[in-house]
């Protein structure tokens, strides 16, 4: 990771904001990642070499992404309503893509470089490829078996040294469906049994062999964590701690105090380089990048009243929550996360099947979009829904109108777009047909916020990646081979488009 | 506005559940999808509760009317495998009556018993158009095919329990108005097969369908020979006499079986069954079932799915695909379509899940039909409900706009006649909240 290392609580903003930057630097110099110690971290003069894997600043990346990108070729495509993800709805729209990336957006007249393929799109829909981030494909994979059940490390209530991208099965046939429901980002969590989950990964939805052929190049990690019903009743059951809320705040407390420790050491250490070296711990070491904001916190929190608490956890530690999953009750704090910054991922349709979802409202999107600063987003968990986010964006688009609020499409596609990409911190990467970012375009058959659109053409950085009308580019996985109903036809429809 | 606001809230509350009377009305000047056809401008009009006409006349004078021009109008649509009414929150034991899951009662679980008019979950329902429901019990097979937010954390399987038996239980029918809600209990007695029938059995399907054919054979001895059994001069048999008696009309071919099945060889099992032992059923699930859609057609067999089952989330649904329900109903099976997640909290969800099925396939036409007239002629209430024709209930909900598209709302909702109010707690919380929840005076004195 290219993250700067400042230290200290009052610069974890700052710190998000240089990843930021970063982030859309070394896009314009490849996409390899540094293996390679920055200058800050080889500052010192003193002869501080340790034996390999012993300290972790040194190599902040041992998983490097081998993402490529599918072939490509420069493209524009013309004639549809284009709905930028950045508020812009544009009627008979030009999108040119150069070399992967979005090079103009516009109106007709917007030219077309010579020697693009011309795509035509007239009477169909473009947006911004669709980003969920929440998502446990290749983690919770299908089929669902005991062997295959590796999202949750529920063997303590702090798991932050586990890495989702460690559990990732490539092969989960949900990367496909969800592909082929225009996803083209995710955010792979582990579960929400403890506290600390672990770290969430990004991932291209691409079709790859290996996890690294799917990482989102530079982009940063999660932790997940989780207040709530979940932790205390996975270790309440137990009879172990945490068994309540206050429990669980405590948890949080305990382990963040540990962080501080850990990281008032290892700086020292690398100030003066003088005693001991301290002994790497991935537990701490992942929390500890969470106190200089190079991760993001993704905190699973159903309950408004919660939230609350846990922003004031986050204060009294000095770390900043990036995004609340599950806000089931986001609509209650509105104001608050606007004010705080902090993005609030809901779903529009699920509710009471727990008492910290028996609030859920369709309206949540809408009621918590609506203050200015906000950061709403649609999220799935789930790999029928992330088939379908579009859909669930239009249900909340559509409660929103029943109370009587002006909420237009332009805008509401943001929550599973652009809101969505700040939501993980990759916004200055993708979620927009923008100038400059990466070209993830969906071609729709109709309004994406029509329960009878289709996928038709999925681009990820500018390569066809499915293609609802042609079976070379409808990936099946290599778990699908030969299984009941392999290669048959239904309804006329080819297995790859299911 | 804050006077007005807090009298708005009142009124709804009190609408909410005070019992409204029955009106006579006339819909009129809407697309009427009567559930088998399409009438334009029509009139739709009720009296005493039942349709009494369908067409394109002049409303009678004299009528109450419900101006339905630029809109759609279509029956209340019928959730199957349904938990409405017999669930409030999921994971709270004690408000959940739709699984039998400690004692040896089986077959004899009549969850007609523990259906509550005033579950909150129906006035969400009707806000999605549902109007009536096959309220199901559950089991170890049951619900749409994935749990979410990690309620499964050993990744043991779906559902996590089972039942003590073969049978679930019994289904009922209910409406989604008034205080009286049940229209018909034990109307359909269900068991699941394939994987979670096999665990109930001890492990493997083999053992189940034999004890299948067992218990058919104890309950048809027992039904024969009652006297004997009173006299205690008969052998031993397995089940207690109050699961036999619920037996006796699904073996007798009286009472439908609703199957819990996925497989496709599961299904072929499950169809020759039927025809050795003289039962009715059911399918349900049938997640490969356009593998075999040309058997299920040729043995006359409906079948209830969710449509939107297209992973392999189990080693029983390899084969699922979104294109099931167009397959099916390409092979002229009857079809039913569900809800999401047990269709208590997301019945409302039925019409997007017709949707979906539409842009895979299935006919717009047929896609109504599997939510509104298909469902009460699976049950046996053919023209009774789930249809605009005269005769039937007057069960009617007026929409915006294309019934199906998560953008259209209803603006009208009618059981037997009676308007519903179209408020429920969701929206109790939505107004409460919907100027953020900061003025003076905490939420709480906004009701």
């Amino acid at each position: 990771m290219l993250f700067s290392r400042l230290r200290g609580p009052s610069l974890a903003v700052l710190t998000c904001a240089l990843g930021a930057l970063s982030l859309s630097a070394c896009a314009t110099t490849g996409d390899a990642a540094s293996q390679t110690p920055t200058a800050s971290a080889s500052s010192s003069s003193k002869d501080r070499t340790m034996a390999a894997g012993l300290d972790g600043w040194t190599n902040q990346d041992p998983y490097p992404s081998t993402y490529r990108g599918l072939p490509r070729q420069n493209m524009a495509i013309v004639g549809a309503t284009v709905l930028t993800g950045a508020g812009q709805k544009i009627e008979g729209g030009v999108v040119v893509v150069t070399d992967g990336r979005i090079a103009a957006v516009g109106g007709a007249d917007t030219p077309v470089p010579a020697g693009h393929q011309v795509v035509d799109a007239r009477g169909r829909f473009v947006t911004p490829g669709i980003i969920d981030i929440h998502s446990h494909l290749g983690v919770y994979p299908s089929p669902g078996v005991q062997g295959m059940s590796d999202g949750n490390e529920a063997t303590n209530p702090n798991t932050a040294q586990v890495w989702a991208e460690h559990s990732i099965w490539p092969q989960d046939p949900g990367f496909n469906t969800a592909r082929a429901g225009g996803v083209t980002t995710a955010h792979i969590l582990p579960g929400s049994a403890n506290l600390f989950g672990g770290r969430g990964v990004t991932v291209r939805n691409v079709p790859s062999v290996t996890m690294q052929g799917m990482k989102f190049p530079n982009a940063p990690y999660g932790l997940k964590m989780a207040c709530g019903e979940n932790p205390s009743r996975v270790y309440g059951s137990r009879n172990q701690s945490p068994a309540t809320g206050m429990g669980n705040v405590a948890g949080y407390r305990t382990a963040f105090i540990a962080a501080q420790d850990y990281k008032e050491k290892w700086d020292k250490w690398r100030e003066t380089g003088q005693g001991t070296p301290p002994t790497r711990n991935l537990q701490l070491e992942t929390l500890a990048g969470v106190l200089d904001g190079s991760i993001l916190v993704q905190n699973h929190c159903y309950r408004a009243d919660e939230m609350a608490v846990m922003l004031d956890v986050a204060k009294e530690f000095g770390y900043k929550i990036t995004t609340f999953h599950h806000a089931v009750e986001a609509y209650k704090v509105a104001p608050l996360l606007a004010r705080e910054g902090v993005c609030a991922a809901m779903w529009t349709g699920w509710w009471g099947f727990k008492m910290e979802a028996l609030d859920g409202i369709e309206e949540n999107a809408a009621l918590t979009d609506a203050p200015e600063g906000s950061c709403a987003v649609i999220h799935s968990d789930d790999a029928e829904l992330i088939q379908r986010l579009n859909q669930e964006t239009a249900a909340a688009l559509s409660a929103g109108r029943r109370a009587g609020m002006d909420i237009s499409e332009e805008h509401a596609i943001s929550w599973i777009t652009l809101n969505a990409a700040k939501a993980i911190g990759i916004d200055k990467e993708t979620g927009s047909l923008e100038s400059g970012k990466r070209a993830d375009v969906v071609i729709w058959s109709a309004d994406p916020f029509s329960i009878y659109a289709r996928a038709d053409q999925v681009f990820i950085d500018g390569g066809l990646a499915y293609d609802r009308a042609n079976p070379a580019f409808q990936p099946v996985s290599d778990f699908e081979l030969g299984q009941p109903g392999f290669g048959v036809s239904a309804a006329g429809v080819a297995q790859g488009a299911r | 506005m804050r006077i007005k606001t807090l009298l708005a809230g009142a009124v709804a509350a009190f609408a909410l559940t005070s019992p409204a009377l029955a009106q006579d009305v006339a819909i009129t000047g809407g697309q009427v999808l009567t559930g088998t056809s399409v009438i334009e401008n029509g009139t739709v009009v009720i009296r005493n509760g039942k349709v009494v006409s369908v067409g394109t006349g002049a409303a009678p004078a004299g009528l109450r009317v419900i101006d339905a021009r630029g809109k759609i109008v279509t029956p209340g649509f019928v959730a199957v495998d349904s938990g409405l009414a017999g669930t409030e929150v999921g994971s709270v034991r004690g408000s959940n009556d739709l699984a039998n899951r400690a004692n040896t009662l089986t077959a004899a679980f009549d969850l007609s018993y523990g259906l509550d008019p005033w579950s909150f979950t129906l006035p969400v329902a009707r806000l999605g158009g549902v109007t009536r429901a096959v309220v199901t019990p559950q089991h170890g097979g049951s619900g749409g095919g994935h749990s979410h937010d990690d309620s499964d954390f050993a990744g043991a399987g779906q559902g996590g329990f089972q039942t003590p038996g073969l049978f679930a239980g019994q289904a009922a029918v209910i409406k989604l108005g008034g205080s009286d809600i049940l229209v018909k209990p034990r109307v359909a007695m269900v068991a699941p097969f394939g994987e979670a029938g096999a665990a109930v059995a001890g492990g493997a399907r083999g053992a189940e369908f034999v004890l299948f054919k067992e218990t058919l054979g104890e309950v048809r001895a027992y039904a024969r020979n009652k006297a004997a059994y009173e006299r205690a001069d008969m052998r031993a048999l397995s089940l207690s006499r109050a699961d036999m008696e619920a037996l006796i009309p699904v073996a007798d071919g009286r009472m439908p079986l609703i199957v819990t099945v996925n497989r496709a060889s599961d299904i072929q099992q499950v169809l020759r069954l039927a025809r050795e032992e003289g039962i009715k059923v059911i399918l349900d699930g049938a997640a490969e079932g356009w593998l075999v859609a040309d058997e299920i057609a040729a043995a006359k067999v409906p079948v209830i799915l969710h449509p939107t089952t297209n992973l392999p989330s189990n080693f029983e649904m390899r084969a699922a695909r979104m294109q099931n329900a167009a397959a099916l109903n390409a092979a002229g099976v009857v079809i039913a379509l569900k809800g999401n997640e047990g269709a208590a909290h997301r019945a409302r969800d039925i019409r997007y899940n017709a949707g979906n099925a539409v842009s895979h396939g299935l006919p717009f036409a047929a896609a109504i039909q599997a939510i509104t007239v298909n469902p009460a002629r699976i049950f046996g209430f053919d023209g009774q409900f789930g249809e605009l024709k005269a005769g039937a209930a007057g069960d009617v909900v007026v929409w915006s706009g294309d019934p199906l598209e998560p953008l259209s709302q209803p603006s009208a909702v009618l059981i037997d006649g009676v308007e519903q109010p179209l408020q429920a707690r969701n929206l109790l919380l939505r107004d409460r909240y919907r100027t953020g929840g900061e003025g003076a005076m905490p939420p709480a004195y906004g009701n």
